[in-house]
């Protein structure tokens, strides 16, 4: 470990035996994520908590439940409502009139953080008539965030940077009917809420849970390698049905991967993708 | 195309984009070391500047893409709304955590990554600019090996970066435009 004016810099080897530590006394496993991201994310943890190597094994090793907080503290968890706002309006034009034509609905939001593209996609299902006929499952491998996510509250801060987004995706209603402002804070309507699930599940270890019409894992995947990009597209592919959705995140296609041949490229830039074998 | 074993970093901010475009005009059609390049532009600008300069230049300018090879004899961008940070195996990964000195990308994670991996066959440029970004990155740079150019502050449009990098920086090498623009063309 160096530092170098007031920066933490550890050394690959030392990212290493911290994996390898985690995996002998815990069920998490990062050895399938970017190296220098995750790098950079211990770094950032050793710095924010005034610890060094040292402390963090001794910690990792001997603090009970230590290494649940570090792990909800090594992901990034930035997330917005309607993040890429014509993401969501391609969503509307070439996934929902698919949708319509099932009669029960089941959506999973894979890597859902705090919750907010759960609750988009909910808000987008019901101007588009579909929500009572949708279920969707949010699951993520923070307890924090799904915490968070579960409450449905959200700074007017935040609320209104989603108010801009969502004016992006030509809406045909208010912002403001779909939540309750309280104080410096905003609540989603029962409504939206009673419509997600959210719950823990880790894309490295956790099998398929459900049969789903439409799966969004956005901005989760460019943290893992290639190796486990490939494994959790196979969890996608398994997990939907013939003909359902996969959406990624604007940074990431199926491009590289075999499996794109299992898949008709919906929309090209926004990354949607409809399992047709 | 292989795998580059040279990487050259330029990063940039307010009042460096005609430099970079400059410079990149005086590229020969054939170099051994891969460029990246950050620049601090407003996320509704998108892909652009890239590709524009890929008509301009009638060269492939790219906008770097996740788990992406970094090969020799191309020029890469930073997305957009994205850090960019060189992976040990020499692809590029991206990454949306929170904004370094107030920018995504940040120079500093894009220059500190790659420093670490490509150690003395990495050479790093600070151009012009409003904040302070890149100028610890700029150190790591030199901390690792490489081989660290600011661009002149007083012929830096702005000079709050290179400045930075200045103080941030111990030996660092203080280039005129034309040296930094023939530094490029030199390439081989
Ligand atoms: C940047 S957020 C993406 C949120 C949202 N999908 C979006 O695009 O705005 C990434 C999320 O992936 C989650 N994550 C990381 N590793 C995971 C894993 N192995 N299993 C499940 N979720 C994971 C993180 O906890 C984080 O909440």
């Amino acid at each position: 470990m160096a530092g170098i004016k007031n920066t933490i810099l550890i050394e690959f080897e030392e990212l290493e035996e911290i994996i390898y530590l985690l995996q002998n006394i815990s069920e998490v496993d990062l050895s399938g994520y970017s190296k220098s991201s995750l790098k950079r994310r211990v770094e950032r943890f050793l710095q924010v908590e005034k610890m060094d190597l040292v402390d963090l094994k001794n910690a990792i090793v001997n603090v009970k439940d230590f290494h649940n907080y570090f792990i909800q503290e090594l992901v990034v968890n930035v997330t917005e409502m309607f993040r890429d706002p014509q993401f969501f309006v391609s969503l509307k034009k070439n996934v929902i009139p698919y949708l319509k034509t099932y009669p029960q609905i089941r959506i999973w939001s894979a890597g859902c953080s705090t919750g907010e593209e759960a609750y988009s996609t909910t808000i987008l299902l019901n101007e588009t008539n579909i929500l009572d006929r949708s279920f969707i499952y949010g699951t993520d491998i923070s307890p924090k965030a799904l915490e968070i996510a579960r409450k449905g509250v959200y700074s007017l801060n935040k609320i209104k940077s989603y108010t801009e987004n969502y004016l992006q995706t030509s809406p045909t209603s208010d912002f403001s009917s779909h939540y309750t402002a309280m104080y410096d804070a905003a609540i989603i309507n029962k409504e939206y809420r009673s419509k997600v699930l959210f719950s823990t599940h880790n894309l490295v270890s956790d099998h398929a849970f459900n049969e789903f019409q439409l799966i969004m894992c956005r901005n989760v995947m460019i943290y893992f390698d290639k190796d486990l990009q490939k494994r959790v597209l196979k969890l996608f592919y398994d997990s939907l049905s013939l003909f359902g959705f996969l959406c990624l995140g604007s940074k990431e296609s199926l491009y590289a991967h075999e499996i794109k041949d299992n898949f008709k490229v919906i929309d090209k830039k926004y990354n949607i993708y409809q399992k047709i074998k | 195309m292989p795998t580059a074993t040279e990487i050259i970093l330029i990063g940039g901010s307010a009042g460096s984009y005609t430099l970079i475009a400059e410079l990149l005009e005086q590229l020969p059609s054939y170099f051994q070391a891969a460029i990246c390049i950050v620049l601090h532009r407003n996320r509704q600008y998108d892909t652009q500047i890239e590709k524009s300069l890929s008509r301009k230049l009638r060269r492939n300018i790219l906008s770097a893409v996740d788990k992406m090879d970094i090969c020799m004899n191309h020029v890469y961008f930073a997305p957009a709304g994205y850090h960019l940070l060189v992976e040990p195996d020499f692809t590029f990964s991206l990454d949306g955590s929170e904004h370094i000195n107030y920018s995504r990308p940040s120079i500093d994670v894009l220059f500190e990554t790659a420093a670490q991996i490509y150690k003395d066959k990495c050479t790093a440029f600070l151009l012009s600019g409003a904040n302070s970004d890149g100028a610890r990155g700029l150190h790591v740079v030199e901390e690792y090996g490489g081989k660290i150019i600011i661009q002149d502050p007083n012929q830096a449009p702005i000079q709050t970066m290179p400045l930075a990098g200045q103080r941030e920086t111990i030996n660092p090498e203080i280039w005129n435009d034309s040296q930094i623009i023939s530094f490029f063309n030199k390439l081989n």
